[in-house]
């Protein structure tokens, strides 16, 4: 045991392990507290949607030959966020019809570029990496980081500042719309943020498992607690140590990142469905 | 001058038109139920009001220095997903949100009034509780409180009492009365409870093929009153 202790603290003294610490901590922050609204708008696999439109973009970069991916990535990314989460209650197709006609057009019009244009760019290289996320979080450069945590500050601050209007909006947006909430706009604010999100989970643990990371936390914190704030607290608490936990297990056991991650997420909805039934027997 | 004129309007979705040719008022302290069959574009008139919908035709015009995010509301039906994790006090904190504009955070004035409306609802014991494990006519009770956040001049509700048992619908009757007697906010009710209206409203408008407005003594008088009578076990009342 006290071996295994030796190791860890071995390997957290590498700075590509702090590295991969803190952008993992703080993705799965933003996006297990955005998670939550998502679940209940029924908006649960809009992070798959998302990030097979990511993959689409990067593979335009790539094909295209920009350097940095993000600048094309990122926006297209937002772009379709703002379309599929803005079209709302009133939009010829239902909510999982869209995403599910985006993520598969994305994916293969990715991969299609990919293939006609072999030489073109890194992602063409392997796909697996950018469908399972690999390895990559543990070879951040300085600038991903840093990209990182401002991005991640921003939502969070976002979120926090936006909290009880998006509250009103989730539990019932007539409502909030008659007392002159603006919610449009502010159903805009969140398109982009969740956008940003999922760009940012793709290098963590790739586009296949964003979802886990989106409703994991949020269906295992809805399993125990009773009311908004406390989900939203529990949420981000569990999801930051099940992704510090799945990343040092990773590390030990030499294990892919991101399946890891996921498994420590649903570890623990098992543990807390348990609980949560449990409770409600009493 | 009046809260709430309406004048030659005409309401539905889309191309459908529900309603038209529909004119009336409402002041301050009035009690106007809206009745009329299922159907008959009640809760589409009511969604109009609110700016829910645009009206096809006519106008809305707001007075008394009500503004459009003052009006409170009680839905016919709220639906709220099974698994929604929601207390009480969270829901009805949410009915002040449109006096915080820009402002991110509940400040103490808006945390009194929502504490003061629970206790007026007498739901102040179940301000921890989930709202979705609560029975229905306790729900009823926090989307009113809700709405009494939202607003200190006029309500509208859409069949606040479907689906409560007799002692409870008469309670909650009772605290709208209170509410429109004594505190001078004004009521648009939607019921099918013609008796009800009966007692308790100074206005009546009645939807359907042919339009009714005007009091409840014109209303008693007219001949929708005769064929629209309210019964109780078939029995006229
Ligand atoms: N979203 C909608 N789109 C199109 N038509 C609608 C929509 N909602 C209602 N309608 C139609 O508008 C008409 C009026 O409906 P509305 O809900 O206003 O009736 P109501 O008077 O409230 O009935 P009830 O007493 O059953 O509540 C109905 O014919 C209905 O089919
Ligand atoms: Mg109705």
């Amino acid at each position: 045991m006290t071996a295994l202790f030796d190791t860890l603290a071995d390997y957290l003294r590498y700075p590509f392990v702090q590295h991969a610490l803190i952008v993992g901590v703080l993705i799965s922050l933003c996006s297990s507290i955005l998670g939550v609204t998502l679940v209940l708008k029924r908006f649960s696999f809009i992070g798959d949607g998302l990030s097979h439109v990511a993959f689409g973009a990067m593979a335009i970069a790539a094909v295209a030959g920009v350097t940095n991916e993000m600048l094309i990535v990122l926006p297209v990314t937002i772009i379709c966020a703002i379309l599929l989460l803005c079209t709302g209650q009133n939009a010829r197709l239902k909510g999982d019809a869209s995403i599910a006609m985006l993520s598969v057009s994305a994916l293969a019009i990715g991969y299609l570029l990919m293939n006609l244009f072999p030489n073109s760019g890194s992602v063409s290289g392997d796909v697996c990496t950018t469908l399972f996320g690999a390895t990559s979080i543990l070879t951040l450069t300085k600038t991903d980081v840093w990209l990182c945590v401002t991005l991640s500050i921003i939502v969070i601050l976002v979120f926090v500042l936006l909290y009880n209007k998006i509250f009103a909006i989730t539990f019932d947006e007539s409502f909030a719309k008659t007392t002159g909430t603006r919610v449009g706009i502010y159903n805009l604010i969140l398109a982009a943020i969740i956008a940003v999100i999922i760009v940012l989970a793709m290098n963590l643990v790739g586009s296949l498992l964003i979802s886990a990371l989106v409703i994991f936390p949020a269906l295992s914190a809805m399993r125990v607690c009773r009311n908004f704030k406390s989900v939203t607290i529990c949420s981000a608490c569990l999801s930051v140590c099940c992704s510090s936990l799945g990343i040092l297990i990773s590390i030990l056991a030499s294990t892919p990142v991101g399946s890891t991650i996921v498994a420590v997420d649903i570890a623990a909805f098992a543990v807390f469905s348990l609980v949560g039934r449990c409770r409600s027997g009493r | 001058m009046a809260q709430l004129i309406c004048q030659n309007l005409t309401l539905g979705y889309d191309a459908k038109i529900v309603l038209s040719g529909l004119n009336f008022s409402v002041n301050k302290g009035d009690f106007l139920c809206i009745i009329g069959e299922n159907g008959s574009g009640k809760t589409t008139l009511m969604k109009t009001l609110l700016g829910l919908i645009q009206p096809l035709d006519g106008t809305i015009t707001l007075g008394d220095d009500l503004r459009a995010n003052e009006i409170g509301y009680l839905p016919q039906q709220t639906f709220v997903q099974r698994d929604f994790p929601a207390s009480v006090e969270e829901i009805v904190l949410s009915g002040c949100q449109g006096r915080c504009g820009l402002r991110p955070f509940y400040a103490k004035e808006e945390k009194q009034r929502a504490a003061h409306n629970m206790a007026r609802m007498d739901i102040t014991d179940l301000k921890k509780r989930c709202y979705r494990e609560l029975s229905g006519g306790q729900q009823q009770r926090v989307l009113l409180a809700r709405a009494l956040c939202a607003t200190q001049k006029l309500l509208l509700l859409d069949e606040p009492v479907s689906g409560l048992d007799p002692k409870v619908t008469l309670e909650l009757y009772h605290l709208i009365e209170h509410i429109n007697r004594h505190e001078g906010i004004s009521i648009i009710m939607i019921s099918h409870d013609i008796a009800a209206a009966v007692k308790y409203a100074s206005h009546i408008l009645y939807v359907g093929k042919t339009l009714f407005f005007g009091t409840k003594a014109d209303y008693l008088q007219s001949d929708i009153a005769a064929r629209f009578a309210p019964t109780e076990g078939g029995e006229p009342v």
